[in-house]
Parts: structure tokens; sequence; C-alpha cells
């Protein structure tokens, strides 16, 4: 997928990961899921609309997520999105490769020849 | 992923997008409302921070398109805005599309109807069909089929074989129906138990014919045909154990098979079972066909080994009577040569079925290369176009995609168009196809000829759209945007691809002419050929059956038959009556006796077998049957039982040299038989159709002793044709006017089956004539379509070299040259398309040798005359273009550019 100018600052994949991640817990809708991703991340990680709702069609056309009709807290019709079972997978699967990434460059950054 | 629920979702995930994104923006101006911002304004800033609201929507709808058929959808769109824009170019192509595709899918459904489908039986391949060789027999070599089984091998091989599972036999026959409404004759299948286990069809309902309905001295049951059922019955269920009266017999129904049931490829009304007195069986009576089941993993090889070990348990079981040589037919060296039930039904018809079918095949080669070459014509008007784009940087695999997609879109339009045109065609097949194509009413547009259709749309459309399109992968950009294709040289070069073209053409319309023509020459040889019989309009053929259970003495029954001739003759109109036990070419399965002459020695001690007939005095002048020497047979010699007899002339020449010396001779079948004198010759008669040898034949008189049995005993053929000579023939009102008579002598007597002999004698031609008028089509087909290639290469190369022909016209060139410097570049590619065409019929025609008659298929007058009608056709399609070029205005011509 052609990338955001604003995703620069994400690696690739770390977007899904997170709108995942935070489903897991609860279903939420859009709108939802930025302010929760803001609050989370004390404010370091900003998503972009433009990037948060192409990421979401395609989770949901991978059968990672579901949607269903929903009411938001205000009381205005949306779409609540959910994670599916191959969701839960993929995550699981992804969280543990994304584990590994990140000890790497840990280790690599840490390093300093002695 | 299934694509499918996919697009079809894709409406509503768009519009749960729109819905997500609008309570985002909502909820955004809400947050931004609630910290002290007016409403009006916090929306607007909530737009604005969500960024580009309908980007974010099309890209979120991405996610669910499919990008291949999306885009494909466009060129679609566009290809078929570009052929509407030219109507003309589309509507030939899709005309020729049509008619080419559509030919080739109804030839396909017959070729798959009749040779590759399986017959409509479970396990068809297990089928077999009994026939024995019977190398040792003289007089039966020209049989090509070989012998049948008689009642005798039934018993042996059924009882004593190791390989099938199932085995019986069966025979056509004709019956009378009285009592239910006027008496009617129908056609039965006479079988043995085995048969219909064999075949494996149960019946509709009720019950089949079994082993207990064999015994001669049983009860009489039959099944019925749904086709008669419905007929005659209306369809009414409760005709289980009713009883119907058969030839004066009352059988009882006891099943009905379902419809469409043939046995092998006999239509029938009526099933009855054979009923053969096993007790007094000989070994000969070679009438019966045989069909088995073999046990699955025996191959018709080991069948053939197995019953070939029976054919001396047969001879030591059964007899041809005391006195006889027991293992006579060691001498025939009758062996078991079974073949596959299919090939049986099949038959020779298969030969015709593949010429038509590669001819058409041919047809559809031309018409390809025709729309190929026309697609040069228009990919070259929009080589500028294309240039530019390619320019632009469109891809060379873009374009091709592009020119692919038009061919194949262009095959598939005309493909749709095609089944109309294939089933049309279908009907016209059937209605005027050879009466004796087997198997042609199973034949139907079903599934395979859908496929068969589409994969040829697609093949033809990839064919003549590879040709432009690999040519102007090819091109070069700059090379057509520089103005260097105006030229006459790059002219010349672009020209070539097409020259190919028609080559091509031409070589392949040589081979379609050469076919047709030796079709036509077959044809006339066998028109010129002497049937044995004249004016066959105006002969009425019809069958009579006298059952033994309605009349029993023979002597009775000729006189009956004498006195229905007299009748028939007093019916206004009839010049001429009589009747014999078989009339020539109508598929009568003939029978043999040895005949010896007195005084001649035989290598083997055993005369030839000669084919035998009975005929009525004044049956041969009906016919129009040359008498060559001697005399007709008289009422008075029947009736005295004088021992005459007439020969064909090609008996009496074998055996006495001139026919005139026939008479006076005396011949008989075994040397326990009276001698019998020879009183007349005719003419040799046709007798299996025309383009097989006239066999010898010898005539009984139409009641004679019979020479079967020991005591003699009166025997006069029961079921006879009568030949009826009367300028009112194949009218209803004369065969009403007969059947008066008919009844007039015995109102039990249905008149059976008429026909004229011009109707028989045109189904006999029916396979050559049916080769021929498909030939025919194709050739003229072919032609015009070569015609038409030449011409437009050639007005194509006239319009590109405008300025060239100006500039040698103003440079003084004369005009006649100018024709014929165009008429000689046509005759070129005609002389090297003739040449290759020649060296490709030589080849193929060899296939046809099974199809031609006193012609060979290098014939060279064929050989010699298509090659000029196609020079002669050539030169007219390039003589307009040329005229054309020669009447250019040099200042006009040089103005245009």
């Amino acid at each position: 997928m052609a990338k955001h100018p604003d995703d620069r600052d994400l690696f690739p994949g770390a977007l899904e990961i997170m709108i995942l991640q935070s489903l897991r817990h609860k279903p939420m809708h859009g709108y939802a899921l930025v302010k929760h991703i803001k609050q989370v991340s004390d404010e370091l990680l900003q998503v972009e609309e433009g990037s948060l709702y192409p990421a979401l069609q395609r989770l949901l056309r991978e059968g990672l997520l579901e949607s269903d009709e929903g009411i938001s807290a205000k009381g205005r019709p949306t779409r609540i999105y959910r994670l599916t079972d191959a969701g839960i997978r993929h995550l699981e699967r992804e969280l543990s490769s994304f584990g590994k990434m990140f000890d790497g460059i840990t280790r690599v950054l840490a390093f300093s020849p002695r | 992923m299934n694509p499918f629920p996919r697009l079809f979702g894709r409406n509503r995930r768009y519009q749960d997008i729109d819905v997500s994104v609008q309570e985002h923006i909502q909820e955004r101006a809400d947050e931004l409302e609630s910290e002290g911002m007016p409403r009006k304004q916090a929306e607007q800033a909530a737009r604005r921070e969500f960024g580009n609201v309908a980007l974010v929507q099309q890209r979120s709808r991405e996610q669910w398109q499919w990008r291949a058929l999306e885009s494909m959808l466009a060129d679609f769109k566009f290809t078929l805005r570009r052929l509407r824009k030219s109507p003309g170019f589309t509507v030939t192509v899709l005309l020729t599309l049509a008619i080419g595709i559509g030919a080739n899918t109804a030839v396909f459904s017959v070729v798959d109807g009749v040779l590759l489908k399986p017959l409509p039986y479970p396990d068809s391949n297990q089928l077999a069909a009994l026939w024995l060789d019977a190398p040792g027999a003289p007089g039966l070599a020209n049989f090509e089929s070989g012998l049948r089984l008689s009642a005798s091998m039934y018993f042996t091989f059924s009882e004593h074989n190791r390989t099938f599972q199932s085995l019986g036999v069966w025979a056509p026959s004709t019956a009378n129906v009285t009592g239910i409404a006027q008496p009617e004759q129908v056609h039965t299948l006479l079988i043995t138990d085995g048969v219909l286990q064999t075949l494996d069809i149960h019946p509709a309902f009720g019950r089949w014919l079994s082993q207990a309905d064999q015994d001669p001295h049983g009860a009489k049951r039959v099944m019925l045909s749904y086709g008669y059922w419905q007929r005659r019955f209306g369809g009414d269920r409760n005709v289980i154990g009713r009883s119907i009266q058969l030839d004066a017999k009352t059988c009882e129904i006891i099943g009905v098979m379902p419809r469409g049931f043939r046995v092998v490829d006999n239509d029938f009304d009526m099933l009855a079972p054979l009923q053969f007195d096993r007790g007094n069986l000989k070994l000969a009576g070679f009438g019966y066909n045989g069909i088995g089941r073999l046990k699955p993993g025996i191959s018709l090889a080991q069948a053939n080994g197995d019953i070939g070990r029976l054919i001396s348990t047969w001879m030591d079981t059964f007899s041809n009577g005391p006195g006889t040589n027991p293992h006579y037919y060691d001498l025939w060296k009758v062996s078991p040569h079974f073949r596959s039930l299919k090939q049986q039904v099949i038959g020779n018809i298969s030969n015709v079925l593949w010429v038509v079918m590669a001819t058409v095949g041919l047809v559809m080669l031309i018409a390809c290369v025709n729309i190929a070459n026309l697609l040069l014509v228009r990919a070259d008007s929009r080589q500028h176009e294309l240039s530019i784009r390619a320019a632009l940087g469109a891809g060379r695999a873009r374009i091709v995609r592009e020119l692919l997609f038009e061919s194949v879109l262009l095959g598939l339009i005309g493909g749709v168009f095609a089944l109309g045109v294939a089933s049309a065609g279908l009907r016209l097949l059937v209605a005027f196809g050879p009466v004796n194509l087997p198997r042609l009413s199973e034949v139907t547009l079903d599934a395979h000829a859908l496929a068969f259709t589409l994969a040829l749309s697609v093949i033809s459309g990839l064919l003549f759209g590879s040709i432009p399109a690999i040519k102007y992968a090819r091109t070069r950009a700059a090379a057509a945007l520089s103005g260097a294709n105006r030229t006459a040289s790059a002219g010349r070069v672009r020209q070539r691809s097409r020259s190919v073209l028609v080559v091509a053409q031409v070589a392949m319309a040589l081979v379609l002419l050469v076919s047709a023509l030796l079709m036509i020459r077959t044809f006339a040889a066998l028109r010129n050929v002497e049937p044995g019989f004249t004016d066959p309009d105006h002969l009425q053929l019809m069958h009579i059956y006298i059952p033994d259970l309605l009349v029993a003495d023979p002597r009775t029954v000729t006189h009956q038959q004498n006195e229905i001739a007299d009748k028939i003759s007093a019916v206004p109109g009839v010049t001429s009556v009589g009747f014999a036990a078989a009339a020539p070419m109508e598929g009568f399965e003939p029978n043999w006796d040895e005949i010896g002459a007195e005084g001649k020695v035989y290598p083997g001690g055993e005369p030839p077998l000669r084919m035998f007939n009975y005929v009525s005095p004044g049956y041969f002048q009906t016919a129009g049957t040359r008498m060559v020497a001697g005399r007709d047979f008289t009422w008075s010699d029947i009736y005295n039982l004088n021992r005459y007899v007439i020969v064909s002339e090609n008996f009496a020449r074998e055996n006495w040299g001139p026919a005139s010396a026939a008479i006076g001779k005396r011949v008989r079948q075994f040397s326990s038989m009276p001698w019998v004198e020879v009183i007349g010759v005719v003419q040799d008669v046709r007798h299996n159709g025309v383009d097989e040898k006239a066999p010898a034949i010898v005539y009984w008189p139409a009641m004679l002793e019979s020479p079967y049995t020991r005591t003699p005993t009166l025997d006069a053929p029961r079921e006879v044709t009568f030949a009826i000579r009367t300028n009112r023939a194949g009218s209803e009102s004369l065969i009403g006017d007969v059947q008066q008579a008919v009844w007039s002598v015995n109102n039990n007597l249905p008149v059976a089956t008429p026909s004229t002999m011009q109707e028989i004698y045109s189904k006999s031609m029916a396979r050559t004539s049916f080769t021929l008028t498909m030939l025919a089509i194709a050739g003229t087909m072919a032609l015009a379509l070569g015609i038409i290639g030449i011409y437009g290469v050639l007005s194509y190369a006239v319009a590109q070299r405008t300025r060239e022909i100006g500039i040698r016209l103003a440079l003084g060139a004369q005009k006649n040259e100018l024709k014929w410097m165009f008429v000689r570049s046509a005759l070129t590619l005609t002389v090297i398309g003739v040449s290759i065409g020649i060296a490709a019929a030589a080849a193929l025609t060899q296939s046809m040798k099974a199809l031609l008659f006193d012609i060979s298929p290098l014939d060279p007058l064929t050989f010699l005359t298509v090659p000029l009608i196609l020079t002669a056709a050539a030169l007219l399609a390039s003589y307009l273009p040329a005229r054309r070029a020669a009447a250019v205005n040099p200042v006009v011509a040089l103005r245009v550019e």
C-alpha cells in the first residue's frame, strides 16, 4: 500500500499491530481508536485519519477484523470494529516477531565498541 | 479469496466507510465544540483536521477493489466504443466469426454425439458386437462386416464362454398387429435372454423378457417401446397384462422400455422373445446379431480366444442334418472377430465426419486469416495513434494487451452469435444429413458444444489478434512519427505479413476446392453406374407380410400374393406390378447358398456362395431390370413347380462365357439336390448400394420345393417387396388405393414402409452427397474468402502507393505497365500459394480414399482444373485495384501528400 506521508515515523505494519492490539481489549469505532492510541501512547503517537481508515478496511478485507453497526458514545450511528479469531492469531504472530525485531534493534543501538 | 462476495458486498462496504468517516468528523467537532468553539467553526475545523475526506474514502474503498477486473472493465468499455465507431469492420468480422464458429460447433456436435460420446448404456465400454470371420467361405469375401451368429452358436457360446458376463442374440423383424385399430405393420426386435441384461437398461415399468419366455411352447409375451406405448395406448400404465394380436398370435404385454431406449442402433415398436426349438437347431442360419458384456478386465482379444475354442464344440454339438459333413465349417475357417459395440454402431461414417470436421476447421482458419488481414489494415490506420501512445510511455505489453483484448472480445461476441448459427445448422444437418448417420437423434447443442464454442472463440480471437499484436509490438515509435511510413519502401515491408496471409489462404482454398471437386467427380461416377433398375422416380415399393398363423399353406400365400398383384395392376395409373423377397439397396440382409454349375469342378470340392432372391413373374419388367437372354418366369412355371432359375449376367459369364450360353444349363445347391435349369439371364443389379460391386445373384421362383428339407415341402417367401411401376409413385392417394386393393384380397394385411425406388437410391448415395454438399459449401466459402483476401491486399497496396504511382506516371510510366505491375504481384502470391496448396492437397486427399468411387485421390483432371480456377479468380481479383492504380491522376496524387 502506498504510504501516507505522515506514516513516515512508523515502520511498516506498526499501525496494523497497534490497531489490532487496541481492539483486543474492547471493540471500538474509528474515532475512539484514534483517541485511544493517542492517550495510551501519552500523545507520542498520532494516528492520521488518512492512514487509519484504509488500514481498517485492509484488515477487514483480510478477515482479521469484523465490523458491526453500532452507536457511538454520542448516540450517533457508526461502525464498531472488533477482532476476529484470525485477527487474534495474526496479532500473536506479529507480536512475537515484532518483539524479536525490537530486541534486535535495541541490541544494535545499545552496542558500543570497547 | 473468493472475489465474488467481495464484488457484490462492495456497495455496503462503501456505505460503511462513509458512515464511519462522518461519525469521526462529528465526534471531533463535538469535542472542539465542548472546548468552546462555535458549532459551525468546530465542524469546519474537524473537517480540516481530518484532511481530504474524499481521498480517504477513496483510498479506503480501494482496499475492496479488484484491480485487474476494474482495469479490464475499462478496457472493455474502451474497446466496445472503438468497435462501435467502425460498424462496417465490426459487422464483417462478427458475421465471419458467427458463420465460421457456428459451422464448426454444429459439425463438432455431430462428431461428438456420433463418434466421441459413449453409447447410452451403463459401462458401455464393456459391450462387444459378436461377428465372425469366415475367410474360407468363397463368395462371402466381399461381405465386409463378416458373418453373424446362428441360433446354435447362441446356445453354445452363452453356455460355455468364460469371458462374458452375459450375451444374447437379436434380429430385427416386422409383425402385423391386428385388433387395435386398422391392421398395422410394426417393427419388432426378436431377442433372446441376455440381450437386455447385456445392455443393462431396465424397463420403465413391468418386467424384462426372461429365459422362461423363450420356450417355443410357452405363452407369448412382448415388451413395448416407450413410443409405441404412447402412440397406441396413450401412455396408460394399466397396459401390463393386456394382450394384443401379433401375427394372429395372442401376446401378453409384460413391460415398457424407457423413452429413447434402442437396441444398438435399432428403433423398434416391440420386443418379442426369440423362441428357438433347441432340439431342431442346425449349425447354419447365420442371421442373428450377437452382443455381449465382457467381464471386467477382459479384452476383446481374450474374448476372441475364449469363443474361438468353442467353435469346434459348436460343430460337435449340432449338425446340418444327417448325411452332411459335421465339421463342414472348418472349410470356412470360422473364427470370432469381435469388435466394440461402439465401433459397430459408428461403422464407416467416422471417415466422412472427420473429413467434414477438418473441412470446416480449414474454412475457420481461412476466416481467421481474413480477419487478421482486416485487423492489420485497421492497425495500420491506427499506427500514428499507437506511436504517439508509445512515445508517451504506454508500454508495449499494454498495447499488445489492448489489441489482443479487442480480438478476443470480437471472438467471444462472434461466439455468441455462432450459437444461433450452430443451432440452425444442426437442424439443417438433422433434416438433410445422411439418413444412415447413426445416433443422429442423440445430437444436441450440449455442454460439450458450448465448451467447444467458447474455446474456439477465444483461440481464434488470439490467433487472428496475435498477428497484428506481434507486428505492432515491434513498431518503432520514432519511425512511425517521422513519417517514414509514407514512403514506398516501408509500405512494402508492411505488405509482407499480409502477403504471407494471402499465400496461406490460396493454399487452403486449393485444398478445399480439390476435395470438393473429387467428391463431385465421385458423385458423377456414381450417377453413371447402371444400378439394375430404371426410372426410379416412378417405381413405388412397399412391403406386405403374410404370417403363417394367418395363412398356413405356402401355396395359398403365393395365390394371395398373385391376386394382390393382379388387383394392384388394376389400380388407375399402374402399368406393371411384381414382387420379390428383397428389392435392391433396401438394406436387406442377403442370404447365400452354395451354387454349383453342372460339370464344373471346384477347388476344395465346394462351390462358392451366391446371393439369392425370390421373384415373381413381371418383377424384372416392373423394376426395369433388363433381360439379357432367355425369358422371365410365368405363373404357370411357378404353380407347376418347374425347376427353373434365372441368374445374373456376371454369374452366367463366370460359368459359361457369354450370357446366352447360360440358357439351358443346369445348377444346384448341394450334391443331394436336384438340378434346376437356367431359363433366363438378367443384367447385374447393385444390390448392396451403388458403390458396392454387383453381387452374383441367383433368382428362385416365388414358390418352389424347398431345397432345405429331406422330403419336398413347399416354400414361399412370406414377407415380400411389391414393386409398382406408375406415374403416381410417391403419392398418398396411390398408397390408399393400393391398401384398398390389398384388403380386397385379405383384410388383415397392412401395407408397410412405402417408398419410391428414387428415395432408396438417394439414400444409397446419401453419404457421398452429404460429403459433397459440405465440401462444396466449404470450397465455395474458401474461394470467396481467398478472392476477397487478394483483392483487399492489392487495394490496400494501391491506396498506400498512390504517391509512388503518381511519380511513376509523372515520369512517363505507361498505364498498362502499371496495371501489369499490380497484377503480377497478385499472380506471384497466387502461384506460391497454389504450389504449396497442391503439395498439401496431394497429402491430405489420401485420407479421402475411402470416400471416393472410381477416381484416384490424385486425379490429374482435378489437380489441373482447380489451380487454373484459382489463378483465374486471383487475376480477376487483382484487375480492379490494378485498374484503379492506372487511373490515378499524377497531379492529384502528388498534391495529396
